[in-house]
């Protein structure tokens, strides 16, 4: 058999359009079988021809494979056909998706942060007020103190011990008079707490006869921390008492509530 | 190009077989009914009734009868012929430029489509205007030897070989 003649009669491309007789068929399986050279040509044939019926489609039907399954009941999830470009709207979608999540997410943090940044502001501001504070009084207490001590040191400031009376042996207080500026500093330290409704009042007394001038009522005894209180005295004083007395004071000393009593000496 | 292993697993009904073979021959099978409907919609349900029919009648596929392809196309050309005695497809709007395949590769747009279209578009130009009109009632439309020299006016005996020209000529074209 003359392979060549077989090939070029044309009886290889009507077998694969189809358009041959069933016996006509049948005879060109059989010689193809026998004759690899001859079925290598009935491959090349075939080949041209996919390509060129493939490009006369007019677009690649891949996702009309999904309605054959649902017409044939298939259920196969592996050979569902996702079309390209649906898939690439998804990604969009997603990534628009996740990155409003994510923008809100962090707007959400951002929002927290600035609040809690707030709060501490406030509590730092309340702080710095009570700190503020703290400072004012420890300065204020400072200059008191320095002043009392000007008032200790200076030579011109008689000191006057008053001692303790019946009433109570354990009391003590101390005068310092600055004559020239007519100021009378007491220190009543030595002082039991006065009982509620009492307050101490220190007197200026002269002696002979005995005559008694309130200088003031101790009425912030309990809150001064140095217990040590001034006076503006103008009197020529020659002795110096505190009494116990009712709250705001009395005209004139009880004397059975005098508690400490001391003589200036000239 | 005649994949045997995939058309046993169709045979037995596999639907991974039936999803590849699917993908290697749905572009061929829709090009083939679109050259004959030359309407997509009517296309694509024609295409649908052949792979259902694939599915249903792959054991009655046999190698002895000739080339799985060759059996694909005749479905699909059965399918498409069955479609034009159809209401629909007397109602619908064909593409009236695309008398025969060379008009449809003139339309076509290259996206999606696995072949290079555009590539061929380029030599098929170049083919002489009988080997167009040969190919296409032979291979597209399924004519017999007997219907083409009537429709094509040439003697009968020389249809074959002047059809094997035309082939030759595409295949160097191709490069096949």
């Amino acid at each position: 058999m003359d392979i060549e003649q077989y090939i070029s009669s044309g009886i290889l491309e009507l077998y694969v359009y189809g358009a041959l007789s069933e016996k006509e068929n049948a005879e060109v399986y059989k010689v193809l079988k026998e004759h690899p050279e001859i079925e290598q040509e009935v491959k090349e044939i075939e080949k041209s021809l996919m390509q060129l019926s493939a490009s006369a489609a007019p677009y690649n039907p891949e996702s009309v494979f999904n309605r054959i399954k649902e017409k044939l009941s298939l259920t196969d999830k592996e050979t569902d056909v996702i079309p390209i470009t649906r898939k690439s709207t998804n990604w969009t979608t997603y990534i628009g998706w996740a990155a409003s999540i994510a923008l809100l997410i962090g707007l959400f943090i951002q929002f927290n942060k600035n609040k809690a940044l707030r709060q501490q502001v406030v509590q730092s501001q309340v702080e710095q007020q009570l700190l503020k504070g703290k400072i004012n009084v420890a300065e204020e207490d400072l200059s008191k103190v320095k002043t009392l001590l000007s008032v200790l040191r200076d030579k011109d400031v008689l000191q006057i011990p008053l001692q303790a009376q019946k009433i109570d042996p354990t009391a003590y207080a101390a005068v310092y008079w600055d004559k020239e500026k007519q100021t009378t500093y007491i220190d009543v330290a030595g002082l039991p707490t006065p009982p509620p409704g009492k307050v101490y009042q220190v007197w200026s007394l002269k002696l002979d006869p005995l005559t008694p001038t309130s200088l003031g009522v101790l009425d912030k005894f309990t809150e001064d921390g140095t217990k040590i209180f001034s006076f503006t005295n103008t009197n020529d004083s020659e002795a110096f008492g505190i009494t116990l007395e009712p709250e705001g004071g009395s005209e004139s000393p009880t004397l059975e509530q005098l508690y400490t009593l001391g003589v200036v000496e000239s | 190009m005649q994949p045997k292993e995939l058309i046993n697993q169709l045979q037995q009904k596999n639907e991974r077989a039936f999803q590849r073979i699917y993908e290697m021959y749905s572009e061929n099978v829709l090009g083939v009914i679109y050259n004959i409907l030359k309407d997509e919609t009517l296309s694509e349900e024609v295409l649908q009734d052949v792979f259902v029919k694939v599915w249903n009648k792959a054991d009655t596929y046999s190698e002895k009868k000739g080339r799985f392809f060759t059996w694909i196309l005749n479905i699909a050309r059965n399918a498409a012929i069955d479609k034009t005695r159809s209401t629909a497809f007397k109602n619908s709007k064909q593409n009236q430029n695309a008398d025969f395949f060379v008009d449809i590769l003139e339309e076509k747009s290259n996206f999606s489509s696995k072949v290079d279209a555009i590539g061929i578009k380029k030599y098929i130009e170049i083919l002489e205007p009988i080997c167009k009109k040969v190919i296409d009632l032979l291979f597209f439309k399924g004519f017999t030897q007997k219907e083409a020299s009537e429709e094509l006016d040439i003697p009968i005996g020389t249809i074959k070989t002047r059809n094997r020209i035309c082939i030759n000529k595409l295949r160097e074209a191709l490069a096949v």
